[in-house]
């Protein structure tokens, strides 16, 4: 100490006191990322989406997304009073809200305003703040939150309203359960909620056998049709319908680095080679892989819930393995299963493997080779 | 060879630190500081045992002589800054943050040096024998960081081959300059000093690693490296490149076995610091008692690269630097992503001193960890191929037997992954404190397993 304070006094230059310099172990920078500007680099990737939803199915659209929104950081931050965890703390990283857009995006067009309140509650509570908040859930919030409503209010979730444009520009529209296009032109000032509508994958499951030297999915599998699905002319989830908007969320999601592009690309890429091999042999079984490809919840599950940071694994290859499972599960529930559609299911019980997919497929580090790892 | 078109070497992994710091100082010139009236010479300077101090307090010394012999062979020897007396063996805070002793000198302000060692200009015909002493009379160590002593490294254990030397030049830590200015400013220095490493070792295959940030660094070193029979290697920039293991790999795509060194491979690493160091004192007989210090930060006046010798303690350096212009919340010795936190400004500059940060307030970042959102930047980002995040949750389940299983003990501890991570997870804390713990059980199980 003395000599510390002899040279003191002859230092020209003044410094504070030595005992304000934070001490901590290094690094002493990091990044400027943090969860917040993720989380809302993620909801910019889901506008296009949530814009298309809108322009498809109208205000009532809206009206869910601005509900499920809502809800759903409502729910958090009264969770999180109630739990006496820091309310705006935990609403900021804006995690919520991601779930609340993505939730909407799975929920039909114009369902009254207790589903997605009930769905909300499910997906932040049960979902997510159960397991203490975010980055410990084991299962996708949305999916549990859709999976959930599915299960409690089956009706609702299967009554879907036409997208604009399908009455005029579908064929044969009857094979969807709509009104005549004459009528629904008539009643363009009628709400659009009171029309129905089938999406062409709960068709696809329903379609009566076909008659001999037909094949059983013409009408509803053709390259006219598939045109109109893939710019989100067909029945289903807001955000699910319009091929465009999800690759470009998609492909801005790559870009900020917010996923691993081989989630997507493996899981849609497994049901397209499996439905495609099974309509090659039985082509009176199932539609062709684009008909899956391009109708139901694919791409927006593959783009955009498959790849949740929180429950998809850690690595690459753990990645890879997790998708492909997907896609099988998913082939397989839309093929044979009992719901017309498989995606939500299957990413929830991929969701439960990954634990043991990171633990199993750990990357190996530098300078092991495979003989080495063999001999420990 | 085309030398523009060029690859750019790289590792796997890594990250890219903001550049902004490097800016500060990356253009300004060495300046060779003014003799001071004190000096604290700190006793150990070297990684391995301190050296046994040779003088007494009241004695008076000369520029360069000796003050401390290497007590055994993980230790090196310890020379005089400047001519004076010595006036005692005190203790001053360490670098590392414990106290640590130092020899105070006062200087006489003659700074007369003593008889120095007989310069060996014709060393291509010299001994490797008589070169590897003179590495060690000169009390070299790496100054990159480690400060492993310099004779240590450059005697290869019996039954190894080494075929390449590398120089580090990447400099990859945010804000420091030094060793870029080293390059550009000494070019010949370290190319000659590499070429002696290269002789002593008797090695043919000689490189320098240089991130591409500093072109005009390889520019200078590419004019004189073919009369060395040098390579000059643009790497990318990326952090951790200048750690050894991932520059061998960069460079000559090996890979250092865990729990192995660069000599497994056939490969020397040396910092360019280091070989500018072996120059002088082969060729002109100096030992090492002073280097170039990054002293840098925004909070400074005027940051720059100073020349300062052994001794200096922190706040000269912050002098000469025309002092502060706002309160610095942390005070770092080395870069700031290895570097040390200090809390005292006393703390003297030694042989391995490559950077004096001081960090405002903004910049002093406070850890206020969120929970991990499994984003998986940490694994990129791991220069190791480690699964830092799993790792992480592991230890702080107490389950250092998993973490164990899943090579925690490769961690460089590079930092990369508590950087990147948007959580600001404390990860490389964390796995430091698994290795430690882990370390401990190994050596208790050790000492009971020898009873
Ligand atoms: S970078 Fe941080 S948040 Fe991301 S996986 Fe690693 S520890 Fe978790
Ligand atoms: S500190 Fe260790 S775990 Fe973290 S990035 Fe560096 S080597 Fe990997």
């Amino acid at each position: 100490m003395g000599i510390n304070d002899r040279v003191q006094e002859k230092s020209s230059v003044r410094l504070p006191d030595a005992k304000n310099l934070v001490l901590s172990s290094s690094p002493h920078l990091s990044s400027s990322a943090d969860v917040r500007k993720i989380m809302l680099l993620v909801i910019f990737c889901m506008l296009p989406a949530c814009g298309a939803g809108v322009w498809f199915f109208g205000l009532p659209a809206l009206k869910v997304l601005l509900l499920s929104l809502f809800f759903c950081v409502g729910l958090e931050a009264l969770w999180c009073f109630c739990a006496g965890k820091p309310v705006w703390g935990t609403i900021g990283d804006c995690s919520a809200a991601v779930t609340g857009i993505l939730l909407a995006l799975n929920l039909p067009p114009g369902v009254p305003f207790y589903v997605p309140l009930v769905g909300a509650a499910l997906a932040i509570w049960l979902g997510k703040q159960i397991y203490g908040g975010l980055g410990n859930n084991p299962f996708n919030p949305v999916l549990v939150g859709r999976v959930g409503l599915l299960i409690a209010l089956p009706a609702l979730m299967t009554t879907w309203s036409p997208a604009r444009g399908m009455a005029e520009n579908y064929p044969e529209y009857q094979a969807f359960g709509m009104a005549d296009p004459a009528l629904a032109a008539g009643a363009t000032s009628a709400p659009m909620e009171l029309t129905t509508c089938a999406t062409p994958l709960g068709v696809a499951s329903t379609l009566p056998a076909p008659e001999a030297g037909k094949n059983r999915f013409e009408k509803i599998d053709n390259p006219s049709m598939w045109k109109e699905y893939f710019i989100g002319r067909q029945g289903g989830c807001i955000g699910e319908t319009c091929a465009p908007a999800l690759l470009l969320g998609g492909i801005l999601l790559v870009i900020f680095n917010l996923i691993n592009w081989r989630v997507p690309l493996y899981f849609a890429g497994t049901v397209f080679v499996l439905s495609g091999i099974v309509h090659f042999f039985f082509p009176q079984v199932t539609p062709t892989p684009l008909f899956h490809l391009l109708t139901g919840g694919l791409l927006l599950g593959a783009i955009f819930m498959a790849t949740d940071m929180v429950t998809s694994p850690i690595t690459g290859t753990g990645c890879l393995i997790f998708a492909v499972g997907c896609g099988i599960i998913t082939t397989v529930i839309r093929i044979w299963g009992n719901y017309p559609e498989g995606v939500s299911f299957s990413i929830l019980f991929m969701n439960a493997l990954v634990p043991l997919i990171d633990r199993w497929f750990v990357k190996r580090p530098f300078g092991y080779t495979r003989r080495r790892r063999e001999a420990k | 060879m085309n030398k523009s078109s060029r690859k750019v070497m790289s590792f796997t992994g890594g990250i890219h630190p903001v550049s902004e710091g490097k800016k500060l100082t990356d253009t300004h010139a060495v300046h060779t500081a003014p003799l001071l009236e004190r000096y604290t010479v700190l006793v150990q300077q070297n990684a391995g045992k301190a050296p046994d101090v040779v003088v007494k307090p009241g004695d008076k010394v000369l520029k360069y002589q000796l003050l401390a012999k290497a007590s055994g062979f993980v230790s090196a020897d310890l020379h005089s800054p400047t001519s004076g007396e010595i006036a005692g063996i005190v203790e001053v805070p360490g670098p590392m943050g414990v106290p640590a002793l130092a020899l105070d000198i006062r200087s006489d302000g003659e700074d007369r040096a003593c008889e120095i060692f007989a310069p060996i200009p014709e060393w291509r015909s010299a001994e490797p024998q008589v070169l590897l002493q003179r590495v060690a009379d000169a009390g070299l160590v790496g100054m990159g960081g480690a400060s492993f002593p310099t004779r240590v490294k450059l005697s290869i254990p019996p039954g190894k081959k080494v075929d390449t030397l590398i120089l580090n030049g990447a400099e990859c830590e945010p804000y420091l300059s030094a060793d870029h200015r080293l390059m550009l400013e000494s070019p010949c220095r370290v190319l000659e000093g590499a070429a002696i490493i290269g002789h002593l070792l008797g090695i043919q295959n000689i490189y320098v690693g240089i991130e591409i940030n500093k072109h005009d660094a390889i520019a200078e070193l590419e004019r004189f490296s073919e009369d060395y029979g040098i390579r000059i290697v643009p790497l990318q920039v990326q952090y951790p490149q200048g750690s050894e293991k991932q520059l061998i790999n960069a460079i000559v795509n090996r890979a250092v076995p865990p729990g192995g060194l660069p000599a497994d491979v056939g490969c020397v690493v040396q910092n360019v610091g280091t070989a500018a160091a072996v120059s002088d004192a082969v060729t002109l007989g100096i030992p090492l008692v002073e280097r170039i210090v990054t002293v840098t930060g925004k909070v400074l006046k005027d940051p720059g690269n100073w020349k300062l010798r052994i001794g200096t303690p922190v706040i000269k350096a912050i002098e000469f630097c025309g002092g502060i212009t706002a309160e610095p919340s942390k005070l770092i010795l080395g870069g700031p992503m290895m570097g040390f936190a200090q809390n005292s400004y006393e703390v003297p500059v030694s042989k391995n001193t490559s950077g004096i940060l001081l960090f405002s307030r903004r910049r002093a970042l406070n850890y206020s960890s969120g929970s991990c959102i499994r984003c998986g930047r940490c694994v990129q980002g791991c220069p190791m191929g480690l699964c830092t995040c799993l790792l992480a949750t592991a230890i702080e389940g107490g389950r250092y037997d998993l973490a164990e299983q899943n090579h925690v003990m490769d961690c460089l501890e590079c930092g990369s992954c508590a950087y990147v991570c948007p959580a600001h997870r404390p990860l490389v804390q964390t796995l430091r404190l698994a290795k430690a713990e882990i370390r401990r059980q190994r050596a208790a199980a050790k000492a009971n397993g020898g009873k």
